[in-house]
């Protein structure tokens, strides 16, 4: 690590004051951020510390979505009543990423900020339709937060604030562990609304969480196992690494698509 | 009833209470006065010639007190290599020297190019990036057979990259050959044993310390043998006699065969701390672990198995290149070769053996022992070919195996060693039976009602353990002896501190060693203490690696029991004024044969150092012994492994659902020791199996330098073990009839791990994949056995 200042601000408004300093960077459950500077591969000047902003902080269900604070931590996301109840699916996969400590650190706004292109809740938030806040006041859909691999909407200093997740009917999250890091080798989240279905692809993608359009499409019109039945992603704009080829992935995500019609029931 | 002391008890891990409480003593606990810290600078680049070194910004950084590059290293040696391969033509293998820190070319990413020593760990880091390194990048080498085919050389002694090229037994040649050619049926099969990084929980550290007083050196280090490494540091590096040097490995958190070497950093501390005349500390961080721990495995093979009819077994081939990485660590020659070569006959009769064996220079890291060292490549290339075979042939594996089976013991090998004691159809029985083997099919037809491809696979080995007779090794090329010594003293009131040469970092020696003192003496294991990894307190010893410590370090200490029994028997014949011969001791009491005279253990003990009424004239006064065991032969330590998996044909997922191990380790001292040594070495073979795998790219940099990459398993990654080590034939040369367990585990599991999951790919035809056995690995070859098994 290299030196830094550490402030621990007691309210938001002091945070997004604190983020004005030049090389500032917030800090929410460390996960990614501690092992980043231990590394020596950031070197902010301030930290700025969200994890002690209550209002930044738990679930509340408002009429047909789900709000979640940004520096909720993912273990008290997988054992929320609120979050079990209205979207299971959510519960399962905040409940599932990394270990206990991982889970009791880890926060859903540092990882929609972070947006690692193997991170589990970028495709709940962009197969659900989510919209994120922030402390600039704007209120951000997942379509355009998302932008590519580490890369989203917010502009310098800005804070997300909180996740708006819409319940869906069902929802479902499959995701295949790439074997070292545990993270989504490919993850797929797939949502089910009155209107249609939204179809997430996590890990796979070489422009980060991306929708998969034909499988919506497909899904939209009849939500079945069989509609998704030997569709294909295209593998063209796969990853390939040690851990999958493109094709690789093509495959799982298909498989994992079709699990999670399935699991929808 | 299981016993409650002593040999045959599963008595608690007495270590573990520190370890648990957190109150274990490790290298990096400690902190010396006046310490400074040092931090490497390691190359970036596989393969570099070094033109310029600007220090200059670094030595006047904060906190700075000096930066050393290789020329503070002119006076000294390179890291020495401990064991000397001669080749097919009677030449020495190649041994180019390996720098302290890099001279004038780095030639693996993490090869260290200076080091700068500060106040603090974090300026030694902050200045280390204020160095300049004028580094023009060559091409590398990297993979083994394209070395091997000319072009780039890592060592300009080296031109073909061949350290060495071995053929083994060089008289055996022509008759395989010939068998082989003759033979009815030829079973052939390439295969890679992949190269893995060791990870033990504890990263490596190392404190040097100088006495100018008395010009003492003190080196505290997370070795698994201290004393070797006062031996190759001290005369080959340093320069420094015995007797000032010290070497300390306290508690140490696991080494699996990658402490056991010595490495540039001990030698760097060491020196530095003369130097600069303060203490110097490094600790490794996991990611310099990655690129500057000595590798295990990285085998290429072929190998040929040529059968009767009937499926006998009538000669086996093998060529090999063996990755020794850009340097020789201290054992790496030996691995390929002594360790196995004459590992491979297996638990089999076959006539005829013959191996050749290329070690080579590539631009990656040394590469050495790692849990097994030699006989899982053995094990994994004969288990392998022989489970092919059985499919070739249309025989039951287990049939197969059985009809080869070695059953005369002890029994002369094609490839030098003699095999003690074993029942290899015993361990069988016991692993078809715990398996379930009879309900697989049902097992399997249930898995297919769910989409489920069930494979069940056996492997069986056999490993040479408790290394090893000094004069066999001597011949080999070893540079050192590999005896094991011990020290038994007992206290005037009867306590007893065993000073031994064996060094315990996982494997529970002060419980096990205790428990045979406690059953020979008759006493209670917590008047024992076990010290061990203190040059300036134990007799000189080799340390702890190769399944030794209780067959060879143990055995150490039951010669000085003896002693110390014959004597107090002396001296309680005189206190009780009988015949020495009349005395017998049993139970911690010493007794007049045939009266109802005796004393106890305590009393004979007192006698002993408050010599009053005493032998004097024939006796010395005190009670302390000190022995050096030296094998007669190896230890073979044997087993059958039967793994059972289920494989999602979908995604190439591959689970285990069960694992079960029958090993014969001869007599076993502590059950739930052993147990627990067997588990360890499961998850890790299983682990090689199924996902671990380092890898370079093209440009030898390290793809897998992190636990990002590189995959270890979890506690979710494998199932339950069943163990037993019921079917046990005594070793039959060493005192306490055992052979060691250390081991085991890591060596029979991955083949049977493999051998179970292509079962379960039979339907496609496919005949082997290379480990690790990742998802996209199995999925990769269903996907392109698919058209076929279509076809049919
Ligand atoms: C061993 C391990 C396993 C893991 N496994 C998984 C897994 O399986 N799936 C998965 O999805 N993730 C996994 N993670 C990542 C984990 O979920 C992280 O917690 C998460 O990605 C980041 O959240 P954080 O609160 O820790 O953020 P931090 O590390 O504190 O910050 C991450 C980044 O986000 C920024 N940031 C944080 N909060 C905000 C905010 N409110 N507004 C704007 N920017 C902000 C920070 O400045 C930083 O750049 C794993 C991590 C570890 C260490």
């Amino acid at each position: 690590m290299y030196n830094f200042d550490y402030l621990r601000p007691a309210s938001l408004a002091e945070a997004v004051e604190a983020m004005k300093g030049e090389d500032a960077q917030a800090i929410s459950g460390g996960q990614t951020l501690i092992p980043t500077l231990k590394a020596r591969l950031a070197s902010p000047s301030v930290l700025v510390d969200l994890s002690g902003l209550a209002e930044l902080k738990g679930v509340s269900r408002e009429g047909d979505k789900l709000a979640i604070g940004a520096a909720t931590r993912h273990a008290d996301v997988a054992g929320s009543e609120a979050v079990r109840s209205a979207i299971p699916a959510l519960a399962a996969l905040a409940g599932n990423i990394g270990d206990p400590a991982v889970r009791n650190r880890g926060t859903l706004g540092g990882s929609v900020a972070n947006n690692d292109p193997a991170a589990c809740y970028p495709s709940a938030a962009l197969a659900l339709g989510a919209t994120i806040h922030t402390s600039a006041g704007r209120a951000i859909a997942a379509d355009d937060f998302f932008l590519g691999m580490f890369e989203t909407a917010l502009e310098e200093g800005e804070l997300v604030t909180r996740v708006d997740f819409p319940i869906p009917t069902a929802a479902n999250y499959q995701k295949f562990e790439q074997p070292a890091s545990r993270f989504a080798l490919v993850g797929v989240f797939v949502a089910r609304f009155p209107g249609g279905a939204r179809v997430a692809i996590t890990g796979a993608c070489e422009g980060g969480v991306s929708r998969w359009d034909a499988a919506e499409a497909a899904l939209s019109s009849d939500f079945s196992a069989g509609a998704v039945t030997g569709m294909a992603f295209p593998a063209d704009a796969l990853i390939g690494d040690i851990h999958g080829t493109p094709a690789y992935r093509a495959n799982l995500i298909g498989v994992l698509t079709r699990r999670a019609v399935q699991a929808c029931g | 009833m299981a016993k409650d002391f002593g040999i045959g008890a599963s008595s608690k891990r007495r270590e573990d209470k520190r370890f648990l409480t957190g109150t274990g003593r490790y290298t990096d606990d400690m902190n010396k006065p006046g310490q400074a810290y040092v931090h490497f600078l390691r190359s970036d680049m596989a393969s570099g010639r070094i033109n310029g070194i600007d220090i200059a910004a670094a030595e006047a950084a904060p906190g700075v007190i000096k930066v050393f590059t290789s020329r503070d290293f002119e006076a000294v040696g390179g890291v020495p290599c401990g064991w000397q391969v001669t080749d097919r033509h009677g030449e020495p293998m190649k041994e180019p020297k390996h720098p302290v820190l890099a001279e004038g070319f780095v030639r693996h990413v993490g090869d260290p190019i200076a080091a700068v020593v500060a106040e603090t760990r974090a300026q030694a880091r902050d200045a280390a990036e204020l160095i300049e390194v004028d580094l023009e990048e060559l091409p590398a080498v990297v993979n083994l057979r394209a070395a091997v085919s000319g072009g780039t050389a890592v060592h300009p002694e080296a031109p073909d990259n061949l350290c060495y090229d071995w053929d083994f037994p060089a008289e055996s040649k022509d008759a395989v050959d010939e068998a082989i050619r003759n033979a009815h049926h030829v079973t052939v099969l390439e295969l890679v044993n992949n190269r893995l990084v060791a990870n033990p929980m504890e990263p490596r550290a190392a404190i040097g310390e100088y006495d100018a007083a008395d010009d003492q050196h003190t080196l505290w280090t997370t070795s698994q043998n201290p004393h070797v490494i006062r031996l190759l540091m001290g005369a080959f590096v340093l320069g420094i006699p015995e007797h000032k040097l010290r070497v300390v490995a306290p508690d140490v958190g696991g080494g699996f065969g990658s402490k056991i070497y010595h490495y540039a950093e001990e030698a760097f501390v060491t020196l530095a701390a003369k130097v600069l005349n303060r203490p110097v500390k490094w600790t490794s961080d996991r990611g310099e672990a990655f690129m500057s721990d000595a590798h295990g495995r990285d085998h290429v093979c072929k190998v040929e198995l040529a059968m009767d009819a009937e499926g006998h077994f009538l000669a086996l081939r093998s060529t090999t290149l063996a990755n020794m990485g850009a340097y020789l660590s201290t054992f790496a020659p030996c691995i390929p070769t002594w360790l196995h070569g004459t590992l491979l006959a297996g638990n089999y009769k076959t006539p005829l053996i013959f191996t050749n064996v290329r070690a080579v220079f590539t631009n990656t890291v040394p590469v050495d022992a790692y849990r097994g060292a030699g006989r899982p490549e053995a094990t994994y290339l004969i288990e392998r070919t022989v489970d092919k075979a059985a499919r070739e042939m249309g025989i039951d594996p287990a049939e197969l195996r059985r009809r080869n089976f070695i059953t005369q013991f002890p029994y002369q090998t094609p490839v030098a060693v003699e095999y003690d004691s074993g029942d290899y159809n015993a361990t069988l029985d016991k692993v078809l039976e715990g398996s379930d083997r009879a309900g697989f099919e049902a097992r399997k037809a249930e898995s297919a009602s769910r989409g489920k491809l069930r494979g069940y696979g056996l492997a069986h080995y056999i490993e040479a353990c408790g290394i090893a007779p000094s004069s066999l090794v001597g011949a080999l090329g070893a540079r050192a002896g590999l005896y094991e010594a011990a020290t038994v003293r007992v206290n005037p009131t009867g306590s007893i501190s065993v000073f031994t040469g064996s060094h315990s970092h996982g494997q529970g020696h002060e419980t096990t060693f205790a428990q045979v003192v406690a059953d020979m003496l008759g006493v209670p294991e917590d008047s024992i203490d076990i010290v061990h990894g203190d040059t300036n307190r134990v007799p000189f010893g080799m340390g702890t690696y190769g399944s030794r410590s209780l067959a060879v370090g143990g055995s150490a200490i039951v010669k000085s029991v003896d002693k110390i029994v014959a004597k107090a028997k002396k001296i309680a014949a005189h206190l009780l004024e009988a015949a020495e011969s009349d005395i017998t001791f049993e139970n911690g009491q010493f007794s007049v044969q045939g009266t109802d005279k005796s004393l106890a253990w305590g009393e004979v003990c007192l006698a002993a150092y408050v010599p009053h009424k005493y032998p004097i004239e024939t006796l010395e006064p005190g009670l302390e012994e000190t022995s050096f065991y030296d094998p007669a032969n190896f230890t073979y330590p044997s087993g059958a492994y039967a793994c059972e998996v289920e494989v999602d044909p979908e995604t190439g997922k591959v689970e285990v659902l069960s694992f079960t191990a029958a090993d014969d380790f001869g007599n076993v001292v502590n059950p739930m020791i052993v147990e627990g040594q067997v588990h360890g070495g499961l998850a890790q073979g299983l682990g090689q199996a199924l996902m671990e795998g380092c890898v370079y790219d093209e440009n030898g940099q390290l793809i897998t330098a992190s636990f990002m990459d590189y995959a270890m398993p979890l506690a979710k990654d494998l199932p339950s073990f069943t163990v037993d080590n019921s079917a046990c034939t005594p070793c039959t040369h060493n005192p306490l009839g055992v052979k060691g367990c250390g081991e085991a585990g890591a060596i029979g599991s991955p083949p049977a791990l493999v051998n179970a999951v292509l079962d379960a790919l039979s339907d496609y035809g496919i005949a082997h994949i290379d480990m690790p056995l990742t998802p996209s690995k199995v999925w990769a070859a269903i996907d392109a056995a698919r058209p076929a098994a279509a076809a049919e």
